[in-house]
């Protein structure tokens, strides 16, 4: 019961939705599989919410070693929550209610995700550009062949992307211009950049498409591992 | 931040430089920057699905506005239990049923995947490369030998049933350079992202933040 019953549910939905393709009348039931796929991950995210509630609950209770910043999560947590789960502030609740536009310009849920969520995502993905200067470092040391190939390709597609790049071949005449920093740049991206990406994707597709047909015929177990037999 | 207040350009730039004060050394300012940035970050994404799914997809499906002509889809009563299992696996004793939810999410991923790679990425990639090698331009040609020979070349590497030895070894090698420019070519791509990010957040501190602090006071 306690596997049979999941194993026949992946093997059900797994299948509706194969079958969809080629049934077309199944497309209703494919779109409510897809419906009940969101609404579940709802209540994934309640999971994970709680799930990160008491970790920090617990560490500011048990007073573990940066409890203090625990708090500021919480508190961060909960505002955020209030603000958008009642659309405090929003212009639109007056004449639409709950069915108001959650970021609706004006609402607080929108000035807070401006002022605070946005900047503090982009600062910390443009930190980012600092360790990759020193992981360049690292990847840009010719020590065989194919470093030599990725050190040589990666620096066409940055000199290409840049002024100094550009300047540094312009005095190039019209029939070498393949061989000017830009135009290099962008043969290299879209010939053989594309074919090694096309090998990787086709790669991922056959992969993919295998494991697919493991676990949609219960060949492949592993989501169901781990708790009570 | 075309329509935000003084207020929040503010603080959008003291968190901005809360997030760059670790460039110096791990610090409170910048813990205090991240603790923020987690709980608002998973409070938005509850919230957005909260609405999104919850509200838009399940609530007015059961529920349709009166007068909006729209029947009530009962079906979707199954989503809903099925994500109220999800919640046992905070209930030791029956913490076996929210499987069930997850083997419906590994079931659906699995044959949505499925069709969508088989579709997108297997045929329409190998539709793509079977091209004719020969075009207008000796550019142009080369072009397509380089995509034909790289694809076919990056996909004997990645075939393992046979030793890469002879001239299945040499065409596994070329294909691990094809690779490698890949490689080197996303490896770019990603510093010059990166880097155009740090820029647009200088460029809102030099000028968006700075202008608004010398107004402020």
């Amino acid at each position: 019961m306690k596997r049979t019953i999941p194993i026949l549910i992946t093997f059900i939905t797994g299948g509706i939705i194969v079958l969809a393709e080629f049934i077309p009348p199944w497309a209703i039931l494919r779109e409510h599989v897809l419906i009940y796929f969101q609404i579940i991950a709802v209540f994934a995210f309640f999971l994970g919410g709680g799930s990160l509630l008491k970790i920090n609950c617990q560490k500011v209770v048990r007073k573990r070693e940066d409890w203090q910043f625990a708090i500021v999560t919480l508190v961060g947590f909960f505002i955020m929550l209030a603000l958008g789960l009642f659309k405090m502030g929003n212009p639109e609740m007056v004449d639409l209610g709950f069915a108001a536009d959650l970021n609706a310009s004006g609402s607080w849920f929108k000035n807070v995700f401006d002022a605070v969520k946005a900047p503090l995502s982009a600062s910390m993905y443009s930190l980012l550009a600092f360790f990759i200067a020193s992981a360049s470092y690292r990847a840009f040391r010719a020590k065989n062949s194919d470093a030599t190939v990725l050190l040589v390709s990666a620096f066409i597609i940055l000199l290409g992307q840049t002024f100094v790049g550009v300047v540094s071949t312009g005095w190039m005449p019209e029939w070498m211009s393949f061989f000017k920093v830009e135009n290099l740049s962008l043969w290299l991206l879209a010939k053989a950049n594309l074919a090694g990406q096309r090998a990787i994707l086709i790669g991922i597709a056959l992969g993919i498409i295998s494991m697919s047909l493991r676990v949609i015929l219960g060949i492949e177990r592993t989501h169901l591992s781990g708790g009570d037999e | 931040m075309p329509d935000a207040s003084p207020i929040g350009i503010f603080i959008a730039g003291l968190l901005t430089l809360g997030i760059f004060s670790f460039l110096y050394k791990d610090n409170p300012v910048y813990k205090v920057c991240e603790a923020i940035f987690i709980g608002v970050s998973a409070a938005y994404w509850a919230v957005e699905y909260f609405y999104s799914a919850l509200y838009r997809k399940f609530w007015l499906g059961v529920f349709p506005p009166a007068g909006s002509g729209v029947e009530a889809d009962l079906l979707l009563w199954g989503g809903a239990i099925l994500g109220a299992l999800m919640l046992c696996r905070m209930i030791p004793k029956i913490n076996w049923l929210s499987r069930w939810p997850l083997a419906f999410i590994v079931g659906a991923t699995a044959g949505l995947y499925m069709m969508l790679f088989f579709v997108s990425n297997a045929m329409k990639q190998i539709e793509s490369t079977m091209q004719p090698l020969i075009q207008d331009s000796l550019l142009e040609t080369l072009g397509s030998f380089t995509i034909a020979i790289g694809t076919i070349t990056g996909l004997i590497y990645f075939f393992f049933s046979k030793e890469h030895k002879g001239i299945f070894g040499g065409a596994a090698k070329v294909g691990i350079w094809v690779l490698m420019v890949t490689f080197g070519a996303s490896f770019g791509y990603t510093v010059m992202s990166r880097m155009s990010l740090l820029i647009g957040r200088m460029d809102f501190l030099f000028n968006s933040w700075a202008t608004n602090f010398g107004q402020m006071f």
